[in-house]
C-alpha cells in the first residue's frame, strides 16, 4: 500500500463488487478509449519513507547553506523565533481548509482577523486582507484596485524591486492597462520626473519605502504630488521595518502592500512568502480576497466569519475584483504569531539593529579603498556599494561560507539584518581586504 | 474566546534579540546604535500585543482547537481533495537545506532545489502529456491567470488581435470567468445539457473568429468525465482557439487520461488537492502550469533569477514560486511511484461511487445518475419542498457530528447541491460511518425539521449573523481610545 490508502485490496474489490462492477475498469467506462494511458507513467517506482528521506535528504545536501548572508533583494534571514515555528506547525492549522464553515473553523478566522488588525497597525491602514501570494502580486493586486475607465495608467518607480515591476507589468499586460516608469535620480524616484509623468489619466503611483536600493524615499513629497494629480498613493513597504519607521498612512498612502517574509518566514528559495495589503475604509470594497469580519452568533456571543464576500470570483464571477482563491494563510498566520512573540519593542529591536549593523558594515566596506557608497541619500538596512572585482571578491566570500551583496548594475547591493553579528561583519570585511591583497 | 489583544500587558514580552544596552550585551563591545532620521522615525508604536510566550503558546492552541483540520476528521469538501497530508513531506520541507536558502543564491549554490523543480516537471509532464511547466503560479486561481495569458501571449506573437473571448461553461468555477476578465477577455458563458455535459450545439454555436480559448474543467464539476472531450477541443482548435484545462479534479484520472491527450494546450494543477501538500486554512497552495511545446515560449520567468525567453509573458510572482510546496508533492510522487499514482486515482473514484450509492439508498438524490467520477453532487431540492431542510440545514446538522459537510451551493446549476469528495484517503469503515449519520439526519429532516434548521448545536459558537457582517464590517480588533 504505497499510496496512502486505508482499504486494502481486498476491501477494494469488496466494495467493486458491490457496485456490481469487477474491475477498478468499470469505474472509468465513460473516459474515452484514445484518451486513457496505455503505457507507464514517467514516474519511478513507488518509494518507502526511509528511502523518501535518504533522497530528499542527499539531494537537500547539495544546497550550499550560508553561515552568513548579506544578501536580500526581497528576501531577508531574520531570526525567526522557536515560538514561531512549533506554534504554527500545529497539525491542525496546517491540514484545515479555507474556514468555510464558520461553526468549527472560529480558530483559524479569529487567527485572520488577529493578523489583519496587526497588518492594520503596522501600516496604519484602515483594512487589510487575509493576504495574497507574495509582495509581487499584492502590488499588482493594489495597482488593479486603483485603475478605472477614465484613469487607466500605472506609474510605478524604477527604484522598485525588479521581480515587483516584473510582476506589475504582466497583471497590465492581461488587463490591458499601459505602464509608465518613473526614472530615479541618485538611488530614489526623481520627484520633478514623477510630477511631470503624472496626468488626468493616471490612476496610481507604486513606491517602495525603503526601495529596491535600500535608500528611503521622500514619501511625503511623492504623495503629495501624487494626490494633487488625483492619483491613488500605494507605497510598498517592509514590515520588519515598520516597528521605527513611518507608516504609509504617516504618508498618506491610499493602499498600503508589502512582502511579508521577514517576518518569521524562511528564505526557502523564493517561497512560500506572504503578501499583504490594506487599505483606507474609502477603498475597501475594492480590495480582492478574503476578508475575515466579526459579527455576533444566534446566541449574541462573538463570532468571526468571511465576509464582504460580494467581491469575490464565487459569487461575482467575470466581475469579482481579483481571481483570487487560495491565499497564503498558513503563512499570514505564521507572520502573526511572530509579530505577538517579538511584541513592540522586539518589532523595533529588529529595525534598529538592522539598521545599525547595515550602517556600521558601509562604514567599514567603505573604508577599505576602491570601495564606496553609490547612492549619496539615506538608507536603511540595504544599500549599494562600488566593488572592483566583485566576481573574485564575493567568490572568496563564497568559500568562507558567506554569501555576499547582490550584484546589480551600479554595484554590489548589501543587506544586513539583525541576525548578524559584529564578528559576521567584521569578518566579511576582514575577506573583502584580503581578497584585495591589503 | 478572548483576542491576543485582549491578553496583552504593558510591559509583558520575550527576550528573542540580544539587545542593546542591557546587561545580556555587555559580553562583548556592540556596533553603536545609529541613529534613523527624525524624518522617517515613526512617533507612535504599533500597538502590537505584548504577551508572554506561555500566554502565545496556549492561545493558539486554543485557536487550534477551535478549528478543524484533515486530522480531526472526514473531510470531503468537493473540488478541494482534502486527502491525507503525509507526515514525511512536512519533515523533508523543514529540512534547513531547503529552508535557509536564499533565492538569489549563485545557481551552483542551489543543485538542489533545481533538481526538485527538474523532477517535479518530468513527473507532472508526465501525469499531464504536457511538454513544459512552470512553478511560479502560487495558487490554483494564479496559475489559471498565467495559464489565460500564455494563450493571449501565443495569438498576440501571431498578429492574431481579434480574438477577445473565452468560452466557460456554466458548470464552471468561478475563478474561470474571473481569470478570463483580469486576462481582458470577454467571457462567453454556455449552458450544460440536461446531463451536466458541455453542449456540443450550443459550443459550435459560440465559436468564431474572436475566440482565444475554452476553459475547461474535466471531470467537470458535476463530477463526470465528458465522454465528447476529443470533439469539444476540436471545435476549438478548428476555431483557431486553445484549449485550457483546470486541473481542479485531476485527482480522478491522474494516471488514467491525461488533459494533453485529450487535446488540451495549457493546464494547471493544484499541487495543494492533487498531490497531497495541506491547505494550511486557505494556503499556501502551489498553481503549477504545464503547457505544449507551442506556448513554451511564453512561459514565465524571474527578472532576477533566470534568462526568460524573449517571448515570456513577464513573471506572475516573485522569484519562483512556493518551492517548499513544490518540493512535498515531489515527495509524494515519489512515494506513490508508478502505480500509486493510478492506484489513488482509482480508490478515489471507487471511494466515491461507493459513497454515492450509500447515500443514494439511505434516500438522498443525486443530481446526476450513474457513474461518477471522484465526487458526486446531491440535489436536496426534494428534501427542501417536502421539509423545508435546505441543503445549508444538512450542512449544518453534520457539524454536529464531527464530519466536515462538502462544499454547498456549487456548482451553480444544482440549487441545493452539496458536493461530495470522499478522496483516496478513507476507509471504507468511515464512508459507512458518514453514510450512516448522513442517514439519521435525513430521518430527522422529516420528523424533527427545527432540529436541523438551528443545527449545529455542539459546535464552539452557533449560526453566525453573516448578513450583520457585510452591512456593518468589523475587520479589526478596536483598541479602547
Amino acid at each position: 500500500m504505497s499510496s496512502y490508502l486505508c482499504s486494502t485490496s481486498d476491501e477494494r474489490q469488496a466494495m467493486l463488487a458491490e457496485l456490481g462492477m469487477k474491475s477498478m475498469d468499470d469505474l472509468f467506462v465513460d473516459v474515452p478509449e484514445e484518451v486513457m494511458i496505455k503505457g507507464p507513467l514517467n514516474l519511478p517506482n513507488p518509494k518507502s519513507e526511509l528511502e523518501i528521506r535518504r533522497t530528499m535528504e542527499s539531494l537537500a545536501d547539495q544546497n550550499v547553506r550560508f553561515r552568513t548572508i548579506l544578501r536580500g533583494a526581497g528576501a531577508e534571514r531574520h531570526y525567526i523565533p522557536a515560538a514561531v515555528t512549533r506554534i504554527t506547525s500545529n497539525e491542525i492549522f496546517v491540514t484545515a481548509y479555507t474556514p468555510y464553515q464558520a461553526e468549527v473553523s472560529q480558530g483559524i478566522l479569529q487567527s485572520i482577523f488577529e493578523y489583519q488588525t496587526m497588518i492594520c497597525e503596522l501600516t496604519g491602514m484602515d483594512v487589510s486582507n487575509a493576504s495574497v501570494y507574495d509582495g509581487g502580486t499584492a502590488a499588482a493586486e493594489a495597482a488593479a484596485m486603483c485603475r478605472d475607465r477614465k484613469r487607466s495608467k500605472i506609474l510605478v518607480s524604477e527604484t522598485s524591486h525588479p521581480d515587483v515591476i516584473g510582476v506589475i507589468k504582466t497583471y497590465c499586460f492581461g488587463s490591458n492597462t499601459e505602464v509608465v516608469m518613473v526614472p530615479a535620480k541618485d538611488g530614489v524616484t526623481d520627484l520633478d520626473a514623477l510630477k511631470s509623468l503624472l496626468a488626468d489619466d493616471s490612476a496610481c503611483f507604486y513606491v517602495q519605502q525603503p526601495n529596491f536600493f535600500g535608500m528611503l524615499e521622500d514619501c511625503g513629497a511623492l504623495g503629495e504630488a501624487v494626490h494633487a494629480a488625483g492619483a491613488k498613493f500605494v507605497m510598498g513597504v517592509n514590515p520588519a521595518t515598520l516597528g521605527v519607521l513611518k507608516s504609509p498612512r504617516d504618508y498618506g498612502a491610499d493602499v498600503a502592500v508589502g512582502e511579508a517574509q521577514p517576518l518569521g518566514l524562511p528564505l526557502s528559495w523564493g517561497g512560500p512568502y506572504l503578501g499583504f495589503m490594506a487599505c483606507t475604509t474609502a477603498m475597501m470594497r475594492k480590495l480582492p480576497g478574503r476578508i475575515v469580519g466579526e459579527t455576533t452568533d444566534d446566541k449574541g456571543e462573538r463570532a468571526f466569519v468571511l465576509t464582504m464576500q460580494a467581491r469575490e470570483q464565487h459569487i461575482r464571477r467575470e466581475k469579482a475584483s481579483s481571481n483570487i482563491c487560495s491565499n497564503q494563510a498558513l503563512c499570514a498566520l505564521t507572520a502573526s504569531v511572530y509579530l505577538a512573540e517579538m511584541g513592540p519593542r522586539g518589532l523595533a529591536e529588529v529595525g534598529q539593529q538592522s539598521y545599525s549593523k547595515a550602517h556600521y558594515l558601509a562604514n567599514e566596506l567603505c573604508k577599505i579603498e576602491g570601495i564606496k557608497l553609490v547612492h549619496s541619500g539615506e538608507f536603511f538596512h540595504e544599500f549599494v556599494t562600488t566593488l572592483p572585482d566583485s566576481y573574485r571578491v564575493l567568490n572568496a566570500l563564497e568559500l568562507k561560507g558567506i554569501l555576499g551583496g547582490l550584484p546589480v548594475k551600479d554595484g554590489v547591493l548589501w543587506c544586513v539584518t539583525e541576525f548578524c553579528t559584529k564578528a559576521d561583519l567584521d569578518e566579511a570585511v576582514a575577506i573583502i581586504k584580503e581578497a584585495y591583497g591589503k | 474566546m478572548k483576542l491576543i489583544f485582549e491578553l496583552s500587558k504593558p510591559g509583558r514580552g520575550n527576550q528573542v534579540l540580544t539587545p542593546y544596552y542591557s546587561p545580556l550585551a555587555s559580553r562583548e563591545p556592540e556596533i553603536p546604535e545609529a541613529d534613523i532620521p527624525a524624518a522617517f522615525q515613526r512617533k507612535q508604536a504599533p500597538r502590537l500585543p505584548e504577551v508572554s510566550e506561555n500566554d502565545l503558546s496556549r492561545h493558539y492552541n486554543l485557536l487550534a482547537r477551535r478549528s478543524f483540520g484533515v486530522c480531526d476528521g472526514f473531510y470531503p469538501l468537493g473540488s478541494c481533495t482534502m486527502k491525507y497530508n503525509p507526515k514525511i513531506n512536512e519533515v523533508i520541507a523543514n529540512l534547513f537545506k531547503f529552508t535557509d536558502i536564499h533565492p538569489l543564491q549563485p545557481k551552483h549554490t542551489t543543485p538542489g532545489c533545481q533538481t526538485v523543480y527538474a523532477l517535479a516537471e518530468k513527473y507532472l509532464c508526465g501525469i499531464t502529456g504536457m511538454d513544459a511547466m512552470t512553478f511560479q503560479p502560487a495558487a490554483g486561481a494564479h496559475g489559471e491567470f498565467t495559464g489565460i495569458l500564455l494563450i493571449k501571449a501565443y495569438h498576440a506573437s501571431r498578429g492574431d488581435a481579434g480574438r477577445k473571448t473565452i468560452i466557460v461553461p456554466d458548470s464552471a468555477h468561478g475563478t474561470n470567468p474571473a481569470t478570463a476578465a483580469m486576462c481582458g477577455y470577454n467571457v462567453r458563458s454556455i449552458a450544460s445539457t440536461p446531463d451536466g455535459m458541455v453542449d456540443l450545439d450550443a459550443l459550435r454555436a459560440a465559436v468564431g473568429p474572436d475566440t482565444a480559448g475554452l476553459m475547461l474543467t474535466n471531470p467537470n464539476t458535476i463530477g463526470k468525465i465528458d465522454k465528447n472531450i476529443l470533439e469539444i477541443t476540436q471545435i476549438i482548435h478548428d476555431a483557431g482557439g486553445l484549449c485550457y484545462y483546470d486541473g481542479a479534479n485531476l485527482n480522478a484520472v491522474m494516471g488514467v487520461a491525461r488533459p494533453g491527450d485529450m487535446g488540451f494546450d495549457v493546464c494547471h494543477l493544484n499541487l495543494h488537492k492533487t498531490f497531497s501538500t495541506p491547505h494550511g486554512g486557505g494556503g499556501p497552495g502551489s498553481g503549477a502550469v504545464g503547457c505544449k511545446d507551442i506556448l513554451k515560449p511564453f512561459l514565465p520567468a524571474s527578472a532576477l533569477g533566470e534568462t526568460a525567453s524573449p517571448q515570456s509573458i513577464g513573471q506572475v510572482k516573485n522569484f519562483y514560486g512556493n518551492f517548499l510546496v513544490v518540493l512535498r508533492a515531489v515527495a509524494y510522487l515519489m512515494t506513490l511511484g508508478n502505480s500509486g499514482v493510478r492506484e489513488a486515482a482509482q480508490t478515489a473514484v471507487l471511494n466515491a461511487n461507493y459513497m454515492k450509492q450509500k447515500m443514494e439508498q439511505a434516500g438522498y438524490v443525486c443530481a446526476y445518475p450513474g457513474i461518477c467520477m471522484h465526487e458526486f453532487v446531491l440535489d436536496l431540492a426534494k428534501l427542501k419542498k417536502e421539509t423545508g431542510v435546505s441543503a445549508l440545514d444538512v450542512a449544518k446538522s453534520m457539524l454536529d457530528h464531527g464530519i466536515h459537510p462538502p462544499t454547498m451551493y456549487f456548482p451553480l446549476i444544482v440549487h441545493e447541491a452539496l458536493m461530495f469528495e470522499p478522496t483516496e484517503t478513507e476507509s471504507r469503515e468511515v464512508i459507512d460511518e458518514v453514510c450512516e449519520v448522513m442517514a439519521g439526519i435525513l430521518k430527522t429532516a422529516y420528523e424533527n425539521p427545527d432540529a436541523c434548521h438551528t443545527a449545529p448545536h455542539d459546535t464552539v459558537i452557533g449560526r453566525p449573523d453573516e448578513t450583520k457582517a457585510a452591512r456593518n464590517p468589523v475587520v479589526r480588533y478596536q483598541f479602547d481610545a
